[in-house]
């Protein structure tokens, strides 16, 4: 599998990660050469093979639907890049 | 009072007990032995102020006869584990200055037993990588050099701080995490004992999550013993991580019984790869015939799917990582750099803040799960993944474990290894497998490489069969007497 620079540049922007156009060559012939070394995967006989998506025995249990915290509005904020009064302050989202 | 350094948690546990030194005496000790050792870059934190505040507490406790199990005892924590007012990082720099206002389960639950926090110990960035290298912190120096060499070594990743701190009696023990060797290959590579429990064994809460369903918690420390003494107080149910088991917690202690009498031990034929040193084929052989003598039978066995295990985990890890890793988007805590608008905020805060690893692991992991793409690659894999369990499952009908080397290699430089990705990643062959497979597994250290540096052997077992892996993993460490001690300590003596 051969990404080109117009693949590595949609995933980039799916990703939310910022790639100069200088670095999107470079940068898809590393994930072609791992996407092709991952190719392998599909000399495996999957047919009827169920995925397997957890780590474990999925046994998930019910829970009382009860708010169990919360009320912590200086935890919650203490990290923010910008916060005003109980607020995160965030880049204008709606013209 | 350096000699306290040099002690066993078990061993410091019963010195406390009799009053031999006290807990400020060996916590000092500790902090101490960390300042003159900056040069290993072990510890990203350390945090004097609140380790002596605990063993005070531990010393009045002792005294009044109140001592809980791990009362006293100086820990490193992965840097990966959220600590309440104590800064964590993951070693990325878009967590830089974050102070989480909650604490980890494992780690609440070691200081409910007593235990005193040293400091926050470096790592691959995200847990990201196989020698510690990713940091944007800077590399952890491993403590064992080869003979008659200067040269540095890398101590494994992604929990190489904790390993080294622990091989270099920065620590009596440390916490660390496996999501696809990150336990186990350092603790390989740095001569002493790691163990990954099975997936669910440990709370998740409160640690940063890579890939959610493969990350797992677990103990690094210099003996078997002190290990099982570590998960019996890191294990547990929480309700605040539906994955974790609600099942309850065996007496480990007692497993470490001295022999392997009648455990069936499994050899996988798969895991004979080409080009591995005769040093590690030797010593895999050896440790065959230390557990035969302990009373345990051996058996060749296949696990067919064994090659497609690392192809399968770099879709399944990415995935889930560019999943986890989306919360970093600058505008709640961590890392913001302003753009035009808020798309641009997202792409630069995210450029500036992930470090070349994680954005390419953060890229493959949206290219395979993004339309039209997610069938042939996710899907696929999480099949392979159903096939590399059914291996293991079929394995265990006949055997109650399996043995084979932790890592392909001794420990490499500081440097080596970086231009392709790909030869990176096969650090993790043999440790992989028992991520996708939900299993436990333990590295001991068992030998010598050529050049003088240790090499471990790794036990798989059934889901939640701890007790049967320590047992085997004792049985080998008392017959391997692994006593060499790193350079870095003998020349510093």
């Amino acid at each position: 599998m051969s990404l080109d620079e117009a693949t590595v540049a949609r995933i980039a922007r799916l990703a939310r990660i910022d790639v100069p156009a200088a670095e999107l060559g470079p940068l898809a012939r590393e994930l072609s050469h791992i996407m092709g070394w991952i190719e392998q995967l599909n000399e495996v006989d999957t047919q009827g093979v169920a995925p397997m998506a957890s780590g474990g025995a999925l046994n998930l249990a019910w829970r009382a639907d009860q708010v169990t915290d919360g009320e912590r509005p200086e935890d919650i904020l203490a990290n923010a890049p910008a916060r005003q009064d109980d607020y995160f302050v965030v880049p204008k989202v709606v013209e | 009072m350096s000699d306290l350094t040099a002690l066993g948690l078990c061993a410091a546990a019963a010195g406390l007990r009799a009053r031999q030194f006290s807990a400020q005496e060996l916590n000092e000790a500790h902090l101490q032995a960390i300042e003159q050792a900056e040069d290993l870059n072990a510890y990203l934190v350390t945090t004097p102020e609140q380790a002596l505040a605990m063993a005070r507490e531990a010393d009045r406790r002792l005294a009044a006869g109140e001592a809980r199990p791990l009362e006293g005892l100086p820990l490193a924590i992965k840097d990966l584990f959220c600590t309440k007012g104590v800064a964590t990082t993951a070693a990325s720099h878009i967590l830089e200055g974050f102070t989480p206002p909650y604490e980890s389960t494992v780690t609440a639950q070691l200081w409910e037993a007593g235990a005193v926090l040293l400091g926050k110990t470096n790592l691959d960035e995200f847990a990201m990588g196989s020698s510690n290298t990713t940091s944007h912190f800077g590399s952890v120096v491993n403590p064992w050099t080869p003979a008659d060499s200067l040269v540095k070594l890398v101590p494994g990743g992604s929990s190489g701080g904790s390993a080294a701190a622990v091989a270099a009696r920065l620590c009596l023990g440390a916490t660390g995490t496996d999501t696809g060797g990150s336990i186990r290959q350092p603790a390989a590579l740095c001569g002493i004992v790691g163990l990954k429990p099975t997936y669910g064994r440990c709370s998740r809460f409160g640690i940063v999550a890579f890939a959610s369903s493969l990350d797992q918690a677990g103990p690094l420390a210099r003996s078997v013993a002190d290990c099982a003494l570590l998960l019996q107080h890191m294990a547990g149910h929480d309700a605040r991580d539906a994955t974790s088991a609600d099942r309850s917690v065996p007496d480990y202690a007692t497993a470490l019984t001295g022999d392997a009498r009648g455990l069936r031990i499994g050899i996988p034929k798969e895991y004979r790869l080409e080009g591995t040193p005769k040093a590690i084929l030797d010593l895999w052989q050896q440790g065959m015939a230390w557990l035969q003598e302990a009373g345990a039978q051996i058996r060749e066995v296949s696990l067919p799917h064994t090659k497609y295990a690392l192809p399968a985990y770099y879709i399944v890890a990415p995935a889930e990582a560019s999943s986890n890793l989306a919360r970093y988007d600058g505008m709640r805590f961590g890392l913001r750099v302003p753009g035009k608008d808020l798309i641009e905020t997202y792409a630069k805060t995210r450029a500036a803040g992930f470090g070349a690893e994680v954005r390419r692991r953060i890229m493959i992991g949206t290219y395979v799960l993004s339309a039209g793409y997610y069938d042939a690659y996710y899907l696929q894999a999480q099949k392979v993944r159903t096939r590399i369990k059914q291996d293991f499952d079929e394995v265990f009908q006949s055997v109650d474990l399996i043995l084979s080397p932790t890592a392909p290699s001794a420990a490499f430089g500081i440097g080596e290894k970086q231009d392709d990705p790909i030869q990176m990643y096969l650090n993790d062959v043999f440790t992989v497998p028992a991520n996708l497979a939900g299993l436990p597994g333990i590295s001991v250290p068992a030998g010598l490489s050529a050049e003088g540096l240790p090499l471990g052997l790794q036990l798989i077992g059934r889901p939640f069969d701890e007790p049967t892996v320590l047992q085997a993993a004792h049985a080998l460490e008392r017959a391997a007497n692994f006593t060499a001690l790193p350079p870095y300590l003998t020349k510093a003596a």
